[in-house]
């Protein structure tokens, strides 16, 4: 073993470095508005905002980053010790220099045209509130935010998994806080929220810190147990897991049931707008993880199943307007939808990945204009939509469009279809022909498989699925225009799937709920309904960082996470012998051969 | 009787070069030929041709006594043509099961619905495509069954994924196999045993095997005949023994002067 030479030189080219990456990004969050539109959203009532997060965090980070040391294989790495901090420091001084020249760059210049947040506002919040602050006061906090960064290298693990956890029970504790309150309605526990948390929103200081320290110390006791926990589930035998499986399923559905009783409008229509995404989400994520068709179109299948139901249902559809039930209509909406896959199917099926992708988007954008269209106006009431579609009578029970209880229901029970369908189809000759798909086409065809049905039957089935969230969505809202059905819509419901995970049924309820729960839809707002037009931003970063650091996703499939990662398992079954080492000289033929 | 492939003047030209210029060629029910020619001969060229992959620009393909021309790779499978790729192209992030299971597609029947409502005929076509895959793979010996069964495709040695490949194209229950070039990169104990196994694909299975092979001592073990190509134009064909003695062939492979190459 070598020791790598430790000397008490500072790298200055990598502080340099990510200082003035610190400093770039700085200025990038304060010019797009992060830090004036998040303000209002309180952490720790008044001392943080989520607008302060927003700049904070950045420092701490990058001061983290550029003391990380090099840790290779085989050579002892070097303990971290004063240049380490010194790095840290000094990476963050520069990135709060940024912010310093930022605001008197403010003071002085007026450059508002380009740049609407080079405002006044911005310097009173980077003043924090003050009016006569030295903005050198950036400096100090750079440095000291980056000391800190640095300093997670020098304390133990279990401190820094304490602090970490501390830290982002407060962060999520302030995020959940509206639905908490909502909550806690149901519960009769508004007494404890009344304990934990201001009025005017933000968490109060002291239970904030207690709660901090409570879920450290708790997250150092565990010692990670709940990790381990995980790789034992991820390590069990195949029946096993399935038990485990059906357990954790069980667990899950009976909460989704029973919660909702408790729960207020606030949250239970936030959990319908995330159920709706879901929902889309289920059905791309057979068309796109399971057959491998990049479909960018897919709101064009929302968007039939959405008309189809308002035209039907609707006394005040313009041209047609059979008033039929909600239920009734369903069977049309399928039929329609159906239809409408075969449709768009038939003529962008023998197309491959890129060029097929191109084409759906535009028949997504076909399918909303139509709607939107003079032409078809009579119709479908272009612009001005279709309104007073009526609630969902189920016989026994009649659920409003205000009834956010049980749209949120209804919207579980075609989640649980879609679910089924899924996992029904994964284990059966078109699912399977749909992975074979995937993988090659043109041997998938080789191997008998008639490829243009396999795929024209993926394209159904998710349009099918996608209609039900139409047809949800129509009697929510009570009226249908064309611009529900952007373009946006589609891209989302990607992300949605990529960020869960493609190809994974877990997968994609995390990513719908993280997305369009937390963050929020295209135009429903979601937890965090401060970010409004920024969380586009947050979507792009989080996919950008998802594509580098996890490209499997959140909650990845078995599968695509082999996908990504063969290498290591092979070396993985290598190290537990399970490789398949043929018989001896194997590798000597294969060299010879090469 | 009428020969079960054969081929009449088969002519495949890729932008004025002809890959095949003429070919005639045939197999009887049971027989093993080998298809053997120097690089760039066209004898891969021949295989996508006979499987629909690639459009002929001549001549005519009769399977059965029926043309396959005009057809698509997936129908010209149904009908009973199987064939291997050169290049191992497997599935390389399905099972070994999955693999051989999603062969059976063109032999099985059961759609959407029966999946969704896991109907008494789905579960029954889902255990028998089961069976069937083990089966077959059980044929190779315990290398692809156990706990391999569900491992991923990519995690196979360099002869197991030659050996899985050879099970694919048997799940599609085919009268007639194509074998590319199925020792290629095996050492020589995997050859002799791959050589005997190809032999028991015949006599256990009843397959009409059409092999294109470079490694002539297993050309000499298994083939009935051997069909010699060279630019596209078959220059020689008969027992083993004739065609290695044929004047026109060893040119073919070695040129007139002593250009040694392999």
């Amino acid at each position: 073993m070598t020791t790598l030479p430790s000397s008490l030189l500072l790298d200055w080219k990598r502080i340099f470095k990510w200082g003035s990456i610190c400093a770039a990004a700085l200025l990038f969050v304060s010019l797009v508005g992060m830090p004036i539109k998040l303000d209002p959203k309180s952490i720790i009532s008044p001392l943080l905002s989520l607008g302060y997060v927003s700049l904070l965090w950045l420092p701490l980070i990058f001061g983290y980053v550029a003391s990380s040391r090099v840790v290779l294989e085989g050579v002892e790495t070097r303990k971290p010790g004063l240049p380490d901090l010194l790095t840290g420091v000094l990476t963050g001084t520069i990135g709060g220099a940024g912010l310093t020249l930022l605001m008197l760059g403010i003071e002085n210049f007026d450059i508002r045209d380009p740049l609407i947040n080079w405002s006044p506002q911005l310097l009173e919040v980077l003043a924090f509130g003050a009016r006569d602050l030295n903005s050198a006061v950036w400096i100090g906090i750079g440095g000291a935010l980056g000391l800190v960064g640095a300093g997670l290298h020098l304390i133990p693990e279990n401190l820094r998994r304490g602090a970490s956890y501390g830290f982002f029970t407060v962060l999520a504790l302030a995020i959940f806080e509206p639905a908490l309150d909502d909550m806690s309605e149901g519960f009769r526990l508004e007494w404890l929220v009344e304990l934990i948390f201001e009025k005017r929103g933000g968490l109060k200081l002291w239970p904030a810190i207690i709660l901090a320290l409570l879920i450290g110390l708790i997250s150092v006791v565990t010692k990670g147990k709940a990790k381990n926990a995980v790789a034992q589930y991820r390590e069990q035998e195949k029946s096993q897991k399935k038990k485990t499986s059906v357990v954790l399923f069980g667990i899950v559905a009976a909460l989704g049931i029973v919660l909702p009783i408790f729960m207020g409008t606030y949250v239970n229509s936030l959990l319908a707008n995330v159920g709706i995404f879901l929902l889309l989400a289920l059905g791309l994520n057979i068309v796109v993880g399971l057959a491998g068709i990049l479909d960018l179109g897919y709101v064009a299948f929302f968007a039939v199943g959405a008309y189809t139901t308002a035209v039907l249902t609707s006394e005040l559809s313009p041209f047609f307007a059979p008033g039929m039930t909600w239920v009734l209509s369903l069977v049309f909406v399928i039929i329609l939808a159906a239809l409408t896959g075969l449709f768009i199917g038939a003529p962008v099926i023998r197309m491959r990945g890129d060029y097929l992708a191109i084409v759906t988007l535009g028949f997504g954008e076909i399918i909303r204009l139509l709607f939107l269209s003079d032409f078809l106006k009579p119709y479908f009431g272009g612009a001005q939509g279709i309104l007073g579609v009526p609630g969902i009578d189920l016989g026994v029970v009649y659920i409003s469009g205000t009834d956010t209880r049980g749209i949120f229901y209804l919207v579980l029970f075609f989640c649980a279809i879609a679910v089924y369908v899924s996992w029904r189809l994964q284990a059966s000759r078109l699912g399977r022909s749909w992975m074979a798909i995937r993988e090659d086409e043109q041997v998938a065809e080789a191997m008998g498989i008639n490829t243009v049905n396999s795929k024209l039957m993926a394209f159904v089935v998710g349009a099918v699925l996608a209609s039900f969230a139409g047809a949800i969505m129509a009697a929510r809202v009570g009226s249908v225009f064309p611009n529900s059905f952007m373009i946006l819509i589609s891209i989302v419901i990607l992300v949605v799937v990529i960020v869960g995970g493609m190809g994974s049924i877990p997968g994609v309820f995390v990513g719908a709920f993280v997305l369009i729960g937390v963050l929020g839809g295209p135009k429903q707002p979601g937890l965090l309904q401060e970010f409004g037009s920024l969380k586009l931003l947050v979507y792009g970063m989080l996919l950008v960082y998802m594509m580098l650091q996890k490209p499997e996703g959140l909650v990845p499939s078995a599968r695509r996470t082999q996908e990504l990662h063969q290498e290591e398992f092979l070396q993985d079954a290598w190290l537990k012998g399970t490789d398949d080492e043929d018989e001896e000289q194997t590798v000597a033929g294969e060299e010879a051969q090469i | 009787m009428s020969h079960l492939l054969e081929i009449q003047n088969l002519q495949v030209t890729f932008g004025g070069l002809d890959a095949l210029s003429g070919l005639n060629f045939h197999v009887d029910e049971g027989e093993i030929v080998s298809v053997i020619g120097p690089n760039g001969a066209g004898k891969t060229t021949f295989f996508n041709t006979i499987t629909g992959l690639v459009e002929p620009t001549g001549g005519d393909i009769l399977f059965q006594g029926d043309s396959v021309l005009g057809l698509e790779p997936n129908e010209v499978t149904s009908l009973g043509i199987a064939r291997t790729f050169q290049n191992v192209r497997l599935f390389p992030n399905m099972t070994i099961l999955e693999n051989v299971m999603v062969a059976q597609h063109c032999r099985t029947s059961q759609n959407v619905f029966g999946a969704l409502f896991q109907t008494k005929a789905f579960k029954k076509e889902e255990q028998e495509i089961r069976q069937r895959a083990e089966e077959i793979l059980g044929f190779f010996g315990s290398r692809l069954v156990g706990y391999r069964l569900d491992q991923a495709a990519f995690m196979l040695s360099y002869a197991n994924r030659r050996r899985l490949e050879i099970a694919r194209a048997m799940a599609t229950q085919p009268r007639l196999m194509l074998l590319d070039e199925p020792v290629a990169g095996m050492n020589p104990s995997e050859t002799a045993e791959l050589t005997e196994l190809i032999g028991r694909l015949r006599s256990e299975w009843g397959f009409t095997i059409v092999i294109i092979e470079h490694d002539m001592a297993v050309v000499k073990n298994v083939s009935d005949r051997v069909v010699v190509l060279d630019h596209g134009v078959p220059i020689a064909s008969g027992s083993y023994e004739e065609v290695s003695t044929d004047p026109d062939v060893i040119e073919a492979y070695l040129g007139r002067p002593v250009e040694s190459h392999s």
